[in-house]
């Protein structure tokens, strides 16, 4: 196991070196210059090109690049051309948003569509199975933003029970942070529900039919028991396998979602910083992502084996 | 009847009981709480603000912020006329080259030192490397000197009349004095201190970019005796604290205001005035009664617009009232004006023959024809993503059509715009010949201050006229320190940028800000400034 973890880990020094290479190119071919976005809208272009000659954007792209990557071999990621912070202490300030969004949407997803998907392949065919199914559908298909202005409009405006924004740090008011999640997790959590419950469903359905499920009923084990301990157990590794793959589309909407609520996450600040051509924090930013998504998928490959012992590595 | 924003604490309480275990609510005293004054305004700017120095950009949501915490030496006033303000006197010698500047008593940095000559001076000469006007200015100075810690002159190489109206200068880059040790920054490299003497002192500590930028009363502020007019007079705050809410979605400004969880909106879009117009707990101020203008620059150096009498048969295509409707709409917050300076200012002239105001098709196919136009597509630049400035291109698309031009028009995100406009290649290998823009009407008042007027060539605003006539007649406006000849100059000066279609003007707008039924004291400037502003 150590042995493959060790592997994983190497190989995201590859996974690293292609995106940083990817991302770095990309900003610097396409159309957008930070200085003239500094230098705001009545300065001429002898001041953006001093503004360019400061940030170091006139060096060729090559020397860019290896100054980047040279800065980033000894730790030090950059600086925002924007914020006069480093882009490491920019990450830590919006991190605390993000991850409190990424872990409601999972609880309130998982602890929902599990349950939801599981009956709907108990009850197959039946009102239940098509209201949840009809339900993933529409889920699936709107887009975050709507659900989210929805959402403000029945519970923050209407009845007036929600914020319609902002975020409170989670240690200067904790009852206020939960205020201002609900509306959040619920937006970003309904499409991660549609997927995962169809998921378990399918799941659920196809290990039902074993014969493993058979002895247990045979055997006189309660549906609950039969359901949850065998059939929901042997059908984790696709659930869970979704989950992390899920993790990715939990990344494209908390940036939609942060900007819908006006959380101050790293999702708003990848779109900011998009919009302002601020290079040091886009690099950093889209490097970050990778690593987690690399990294929550080596958590979830090694979480196979604890519901399938079969499973080695 | 709106109801209370916060679901109750029971009901809530019952739901997230099992989180309440886990997280241990804790909560962390805040200065907001502390605030002495207790009254606490969140404010939603524009745009969001990424740059704390006034001077090395000339965003607006910087330049606001530079008058929450700094002060300056002069002010405009709300008749647009330029008064005092860290400075208690004032004099100008007889032949109007040395300028006296005596600075009032009780000026003082956050941190107490009071504040000197020694800090004018840089401060004058940072914003002066930087600013259209600071540079025009620092043209005609020989010398600055400290004649005691609270007198400086500035000597002058031949008269200028406009060092009242620089120092003054209400909107980007503004003249914000700064301690000496900041403002001797380079100005092209971003300062790090946020210490000024301002009537409000920013925490940095509190203040997360992308999140909010917090301010708090400077209690140790001396105001002026005057009451507040414009940007001069007296800066007494009213509240103990300002809270910058960083807020990017307009909709959610709107419905944020309406459940009372801000207090005001710098200027939300015109589609959704309607809404607040008619929710009971909001008001709609007319902050800045100068507004905007919407601006459509050529560029001069590629063909067909290198020719000036393709210029000119654009100019006559043009119909402001279109453009108004399509980006505005409502017309209590649009004017059509063929003043290049601002309709209701001093220098403001209408555009001879109804230019600008009424179209004139044929005259704009014969000048084409005279002028041999090819019919090569005209590559105009769409932003898409300010919404004021989407609906300009089209408009100029058809009317331009209407006038026997042919266009192309690309749409892109302002960024890329911002960074294509600086190239000066031909618009097939990635340049362009023509753009929109807006402005603060408060920025181009005058030939001076306009940056839209100067043609030095490369050394102009993107687009890079050339015209050794018109630099001739600014420069004479500059050095005239008679009023009423500098108004006829001015004059001189738009006929010139007529004549030489050197940019089209294309509509004067006003965007109120919103405000909260309890926000008294919004001050009318060009500027949304918090001193003053109550908060019942």
């Amino acid at each position: 196991m150590l042995d493959f973890i060790a592997r994983r880990l190497i190989a995201i020094i590859p996974v690293l070196a292609v995106v940083a290479i990817f991302v770095f190119l990309m900003l610097r071919l396409t159309p957008g210059d930070p200085a003239a976005v500094i230098a705001g809208d009545n300065a001429t272009s002898d001041q953006i090109a001093m503004i360019r000659g400061k940030l170091g954007l006139d060096l060729p792209i090559w020397q860019q690049f290896a100054i980047w990557i040279g800065d980033m071999l000894h730790g030090n990621f950059g600086e925002s051309f924007f914020f006069k912070k480093t882009v490491v202490e920019l990450i830590q300030q919006r991190l605390e948003p993000t991850l409190a969004l990424s872990i409601c949407t999972l609880i309130i997803a998982v602890f929902t569509a599990v349950p939801l998907g599981v009956l709907a392949a108990y009850r197959q065919g039946s009102w239940i199975d098509r209201i949840v199914m009809g339900f993933s559908v529409l889920g699936f298909s709107m887009p975050t933003f709507v659900i989210g202005y929805i959402l403000i409009y029945i519970f923050a405006i209407n009845l007036g029970w929600l914020p319609v924004q902002g975020y409170v740090r989670i240690g200067v008011d904790f009852w206020q942070f939960l205020e201002r999640m609900v509306l959040p997790s619920i937006t970003l959590a309904i499409v991660y529900i549609a997927l995962l419950a169809r998921i378990t469903r399918a799941s659920i359905l196809e290990v039902l039919n074993e014969d493993y499920i058979r002895t247990a009923r045979a055997k006189g084990l309660s549906t609950r028991v039969v359901l949850m301990r065998h059939a929901l157990r042997n059908a984790a590794v696709p659930i869970l396998t979704v989950i992390g793959i899920g993790i990715a589309l939990l990344i494209g909407g908390a940036v939609v979602t942060e900007s819908v609520y006006g959380l101050p996450g790293l999702g708003r600040l990848t779109v900011e910083a998009v919009l302002s051509r601020d290079f040091p924090t886009i690099q950093a930013v889209i490097l970050m992502f990778s690593v987690v998504y690399v990294v929550i998928n080596l958590l979830i490959d090694i979480s196979y084996t604890l519901f399938d012992p079969r499973i080695r590595y | 009847m709106k109801k209370k924003a916060g679901i109750k604490r029971r009901t809530f309480g019952a739901l997230t009981a099992g989180a309440a275990l886990a997280g241990g609510a804790t909560t962390v005293a805040t200065t907001a709480a502390r605030a002495a004054d207790g009254k606490v305004l969140k404010f939603v700017q524009a745009g969001n603000m990424t740059i704390l120095d006034p001077i090395w950009t000339t965003a607006y949501v910087t330049r606001t912020h530079g008058y929450f915490i700094y002060d300056t030496l002069f002010a405009m006033d709300a008749n647009n006329e330029v008064k005092p303000q860290m400075v208690d006197k004032y004099s100008v010698s007889a032949d109007k080259t040395l300028w006296t500047f005596t600075l009032r008593d009780g000026l003082a940095w956050h941190d107490g030192t009071p504040v000197t000559s020694e800090d004018c001076i840089p401060s004058i000469k940072r914003w002066g490397a930087r600013d259209a006007m600071g540079l025009k200015l620092m043209d005609f100075v020989k010398e600055f000197k400290a004649v005691d810690a609270k007198t400086f002159t500035m000597q002058l190489k031949e008269p200028y009349g406009l060092v009242l109206e620089s120092l003054g200068k209400p909107s980007s880059n503004v003249p914000f004095m700064m301690p000496k040790k900041i403002a001797e920054t380079d100005p092209f490299k971003q300062i790090d201190s946020q210490m000024g003497s301002g009537p409000f002192k920013y925490i940095n500590a509190e203040s997360k970019p992308g999140e909010k930028h917090v301010y708090v009363k400077n209690d140790k502020y001396k105001p002026r005796a005057e009451a507040p007019s414009g940007l001069s007079g007296g800066k007494v705050v009213k509240v103990g604290r300002v809270e910058i809410i960083e807020m990017p979605d307009p909709q959610q400004q709107v419905n944020a205001i309406i459940a009372g969880e801000i207090d005001l909106i710098e200027q939300p879009p015109h589609d959704l005035l309607p809404i607040m117009k008619a929710d009971k707990g909001v008001q709609l101020v007319d902050w800045n009664p100068l507004g905007q203008q919407f601006i459509y620059r050529m560029n001069h150096t590629q063909p067909p617009f290198n020719n000036p009498k393709i210029r000119q048969a654009a100019l006559l295509c043009i119909e402001q009232e279109e453009y108004l409707k399509a980006t505005v709409g409502e017309p209590e917050y649009y004017k059509v004006s063929g003043a290049a300076f601002i309709s209701g200012t001093p220098n403001a002239f209408d555009a001879p023959n109804g230019l600008f105001v009424k179209p004139n098709y044929e005259k704009a196919k014969a000048l084409l024809k005279e002028a041999g136009y090819d019919g090569t597509p005209i590559v105009l630049m769409q932003s898409t993503t300010l919404p004021v400035l989407t609906n300009t291109a089209p408009v100029t698309k058809a009317q331009l059509e209407k006038g026997g031009f042919k266009v192309d028009m690309q749409s892109m995100d302002w960024q890329t715009l911002v960074t294509r406009r600086t190239k000066k290649d031909p618009p097939s290998q990635g340049g362009w010949n023509l753009f929109h823009t807006f402005t603060v009407a408060a920025d181009i008042m005058n030939p001076i201050s306009n940056t839209y007027m100067v043609a030095l060539g490369d050394k102009s605003w993107f687009g890079w006229p050339t015209d050794p006539e018109m630099e001739k007649l600014r420069d004479a406006y500059s050095k005239e320190t008679d009023p009423a000849k500098a108004k006829q100059m001015a004059l001189a000066v738009q006929n010139r940028a007529i004549e030489t279609a050197q940019y089209g003007w294309i509509g004067q707008w006003y965007g109120p800000g919103a405000a909260r039924k309890n926000i008294k004291g919004w001050l009318k400037a060009p500027v949304p400034v918090m001193w003053n502003v109550e908060k019942a």
